[in-house]
């Protein structure tokens, strides 16, 4: 009777119930692993994704005269001379030399909204540290404008080629010209090319012209830049086309033109944006870098590591070895345990009430950042270096007890030296969170737009999670892929410090 | 100034070291009949010359910047007066620039008074400084160099004084949790004497933005009611648990239960990834890709999402804690003795049912301190609800819309400038106060109801 209980039709379907059950569950338990694991691989390659685009930048090669005559005419050599010349001006020759003698105000006006307006800063300071060149003239390679610097990285639409070989005649009434030619495939009736129409060109060599307006068989037009066209014209031309209208991007026709032209001249070169890693903050995505960042979050750091990693490792050693089981210690215990889950964002009110304003520390420094820091990742540290000093067998200590050395002469001369890599790796790792945290750092004001990079512990700084944050404000898509960048940065440093942590886990590490 | 002087203090540290050993080997034939080891005589004579010494610099260094700042500012007296507070600051760092021999924003006669003063002040301080360092440096070395003879008990002395300083140094872990209670408190009260406790509590509407900027101006009607912070930080906080706690929870389990030893050496470790990516970076995901992918989506189902959507927040913010949950999780079920496992296996159960029914259970009460201090967490997470969920006190439970929490009013109040005599400013210390009150209390729990949960089985 027994055994039917268990081999009965309705045992088996029990039990395939339950081995059902068995499966989901498992399946289950999978899934929510790699959905964790899904989100960690979306968010890295969506961040990769982002972020290559600005460690690459675009340059336009200028010829630049440096005229002794304007910049240093004395021959002195004097940097603060060299300095106060007008580069902005000597810029603007060079740039002018691209265009045609005869070419009109607003193409040169186009042209120089297309060059970052940090060049002549960079310029100057290349001139200051080279004052060899003045007297000569020189290939300069200056940053194009954010929006130029995107066209080239294909983010802003391309200019196609549709026909290479169409055959049109082009006749010239004044302004106007008036092209026959098959348009079947563009236009199959009377339509006007206003700028929320996609943009058509057609190209001869040098001449360029702009429709205004499309049929299956003809269309008119006008001539762009300084290349007049007087008479007719028949043969093969080039038909372009530009799929989003003008209305809808940032650069117009004349702009794109102009940056395919000089691409065609091969004077647009691509390369690794110097910039980006030797530049601090700007209101220019092409000139902003995070040079100043990382110096500022250098300082922080130090002063971080260098007020925690003593006192944190003494207290551990004092909670470890030698405090009375007492109330007091019991209190420093439990609040250890709590300031090690206080919100960081508490610590920037606490830095911003005492350091800055009972002790008038400067805002903005790294010494108060650090500070700040210092005390969030004081419970860290301690907790791991107590966990580092109880891994060490209590025999040791013992067995030097036992020779006569003294309780101090005991753990600072045996056990110490055996906890030194648990108390390492968890202090690197505290080190580790410390560099990524932002929320305190706001509070006391690490978030001023700081050009200059810091030169020491006091100056205004900012660091580099600062800089993240600051940069997601900003709207152009230059600046979010320069976010992106940053934070690849950012994890880079991360993930080299997690690494050291785990080596040097892995190579010192004894297990008893 | 400062430190020049440490330096040189440390070097004469060093030296006192040697020379209080050499003190002590020169006045025995043998070693042995030396009290203590020698160097015990060289840290001895190195703590007393240069241990007050580095006390005075180290209380110099972190009080006299106001003290100056106070004195100056007293010296010039009315025209300072009719300065406000950032205005003052102003002068101050112009007035610091200017004496160190820098450039200020600008000159008035003001900022040049000051920096004359400051400056004579800084020349006679410091020389004041400096002479007194001396003084108790050679007065130290002179003590401790007398002091040592063969009988005299350095090792104790000097073990002492270092068992002294560890303990100082675990005291200031006591003393941050005091600086904060103190300063937390200490600016709430003056926030209450502008706004009473109760609008502050039980007000619904937030909008310290309306505060009148100046004192003549009329038709400021800030109002510092926090029920729709109070709402907001419930609401992301819920999505956040909502997501973290089954995915933290299960893949917990799976790790622990199922997974293989390789999945599990590598897979622990990649799950934790996540906790060390920082939240200003989760807070960028969550701005820039998240919330408009949420966005089209509810578009695509004809549904208005705001741009900056609790959810989009809540979302990221879980998977941030998600670690955070199955590591703790994870613990706690490794701790459910194997033998409860092995008795239900013994009776025929499946591993589910075992972990369903036995397991669980039996790590519940671990298992709901990890998920309150995930929550206390997810309550004080500030990058991801700023940069993610919006400033707007929408008194709402909508998790489409935008709402605002304690943590991104105390960020947005404080950055920018800051008046400490406006309830605008301090309002963000009575908010510290109400956050920094619900995680203590979340944690003690969570932390005793953790204790309690291993006492039991071990």
């Amino acid at each position: 009777m027994a055994l039917d209980l268990h081999t009965s039709e309705q045992a088996r379907k029990r039990l395939k119930r339950r081995y059902a059950a068995e499966t989901r569950f498992r399946l289950i338990g999978l899934t929510a692993l790699l959905i964790a694991f899904g989100f960690l691989a979306f968010f890295l390659v969506t961040i990769v994704k982002q972020a290559y685009p600005a460690f690459l930048q675009n340059y336009l090669r200028l010829t630049i005269d440096l005229q002794q005559q304007e910049i240093d005419p004395n021959k002195s050599g004097d940097p603060q001379i060299i300095g106060a010349a007008n580069f902005d001006g000597i810029l603007k020759n060079g740039v002018s030399a691209l265009l045609s003698d005869q070419a009109p105000r607003e193409e040169k006006r186009a042209l120089g909204k297309l060059i970052s307006s940090g060049a002549a800063v960079l310029l100057r300071k290349d001139v200051i540290e080279h004052p060899e060149w003045i007297g000569g003239t020189i290939n300069y390679k200056v940053p194009l404008d954010d929006t130029a610097d995107l066209y080239f990285k294909g983010q802003l639409g391309k200019l196609q080629n549709i026909k290479p070989h169409l055959d049109a005649t082009v006749n010239v009434a004044g302004d106007i010209l008036t092209i026959n030619a098959d348009f079947s495939s563009q236009a199959n009736a009377l339509q006007a090319l206003d700028t929320a129409q996609p943009s058509y060109f057609l190209k001869d060599g040098g001449t360029l012209i702009k429709l205004t307006q499309i049929s299956p068989t003809q269309a008119t037009g006008r001539t762009l830049f300084s290349m007049p066209l007087n008479s007719e014209k028949t043969g093969q031309w080039q038909l372009l086309k530009f799929d989003r209208p003008e209305n809808e991007r940032k650069l117009d026709d004349r702009s794109i033109l102009l940056l395919e032209n000089f691409k065609e001249l091969g004077l647009v070169t691509t390369s690794i944006s110097k910039e980006f890693f030797m530049l601090g903050a700007s209101r220019e995505a092409e000139m902003a870098g995070i040079f100043s960042a990382m110096i500022g979050s250098l300082l922080t750091l130090f002063v971080t590591l260098l007020v925690s990693f003593p006192l944190s490792v003494a207290a551990a050693i004092y909670l470890e070895e030698f405090a009375p089981k007492t109330r007091f210690t019991e209190i420093i215990e439990v609040n250890i345990n709590n300031l090690a889950a206080v919100p960081s964002i508490i610590f920037g009110l606490l830095g911003l009430a005492v350091f800055l304003n009972v002790f008038g520390m400067p805002r903005s420094a790294p010494l108060v950042g650090g500070l700040v820091l210092a005390l969030m990742t004081l419970p860290v540290i301690i907790i791991a270096s107590r966990a580092a000093l109880r891994a060490v067998p209590p025999s040791v200590k013992e067995a030097a007890l036992g020779i006569g050395a003294s309780h101090m002469q005991a753990v600072f001369h045996h056990v110490l030296p055996l906890a030194v890599p648990g108390i390492l790796t968890g202090s690197i790792l505290g080190t580790a969170r410390a560099l990524g945290e932002t929320a305190p750092l706001l509070l006391i004001g690490m978030v001023a737009f700081v050009v200059d990079t810091p030169k020491g512990f006091f100056d205004a700084a900012t660091l580099l999670p600062v800089q993240i944050f600051m940069w997601n404000d900003f709207p152009e898509i230059a600046f979010q892929q320069k976010t992106a960048a940053a934070i690849l940065m950012l994890l880079l440093f991360l993930a080299a410090m997690n690494l050291a942590a785990v080596l040097l886990r892995n190579k010192f590490e004894r297990r008893w | 100034m400062l430190f020049s002087l440490l330096a040189v203090l440390l070097c004469a540290g060093i030296a006192a070291y040697f020379v209080g050993r050499q003190r002590a080997l020169s006045l025995v034939t043998f070693q042995r009949d030396l009290h203590s080891l020698p160097n015990a005589y060289g840290f001895w004579q190195s703590i007393v010359t240069i241990g007050a010494p580095l006390l005075i610099l180290l209380g110099w260094a972190i009080f006299t910047p106001s003290l100056f700042r106070w004195w100056v500012f007293k010296k010039i007296g009315t025209p300072v007066e009719d300065l406000t507070q950032p205005q003052r600051d102003a002068a101050w760092r112009d007035i610091e620039a200017l004496s160190s021999g820098g450039t200020a924003n600008f000159s008035d006669p003001i900022r040049e008074q000051g920096a004359q003063l400051y400056t004579h002040l800084y020349d006679i301080a410091h020389t004041a400084l400096a002479f007194l360092i001396l003084v108790l440096a050679i007065g130290g070395f002179v003590y401790g160099w007398q002091k040592i003879i063969p009988a005299f008990r350095a090792r104790h002395k000097v073990e002492a004084i270092v068992k002294f300083f560890l303990f100082a140094s675990s005291a200031i872990a006591i003393l941050t949790t005091f600086g904060i209670v103190l300063s937390l408190i200490g600016e709430s009260l003056r926030f209450f004497s502008f706004v009473s406790p109760m609008d502050f509590l039980f007000g619904t509407s937030w909008t310290p933005q309306q505060m009148a900027f100046r004192a003549d101006q009329v038709g400021g009607n800030a109002a510092f009611g926090i029920i729709p912070l109070i709402t907001g930080t419930l609401l992301i906080t819920a999505i956040a648990i909502g997501v973290a706690a089954p995915l933290g929870l299960f893949s917990a389990i799976y790790l622990s239960d199922y997974a293989s030893p390789r999945l599990r050496t590598y897979g622990k470790p990649a799950l934790e990834m996540l906790a060390g990516i920082p939240t200003v970076v989760y807070g960028f995901f969550a701005a820039l890709t998240v919330a408009p992918l949420i966005r089209d989506a509810g578009q695509a189902v004809g549904l208005g999402v705001s741009s900056e959507s609790a959810l989009a927040a809540g979302l990221v913010m879980g998977i941030m804690i998600v670690p955070f949950v199955s590591s703790l999780s994870d613990d706690i079920i490794n701790a459910v003795p194997q033998s409860l496992r092995d008795g239900s296996m013994a009776i025929g159960a499946t591993k589910s049912e075992t972990i369903r029914k036995v397991v669980i259970p039996a790590a519940l009460p671990g298992i709901v301190s990890a998920l309150l201090l995930a929550i206390s967490r997810a309550i004080g997470e500030t990058m991801i609800v700023l940069m993610a969920a919006g400033l707007a006190a929408n008194l709402t439970l909508n998790p489409l819309e935008a709402v605002t929490t304690f943590t991104v009013q105390i960020g947005t109040l404080l950055t920018g400038d800051q008046e400490f005599d406006s309830p605008k400013t301090l309002a963000a210390f009575a908010l510290g106060l109400v956050l920094f009150t619900i995680t203590l209390a979340l944690n003690l729990i969570a932390l005793k109801v953790v204790k309690r949960y291993r006492e039991q089985y071990e």
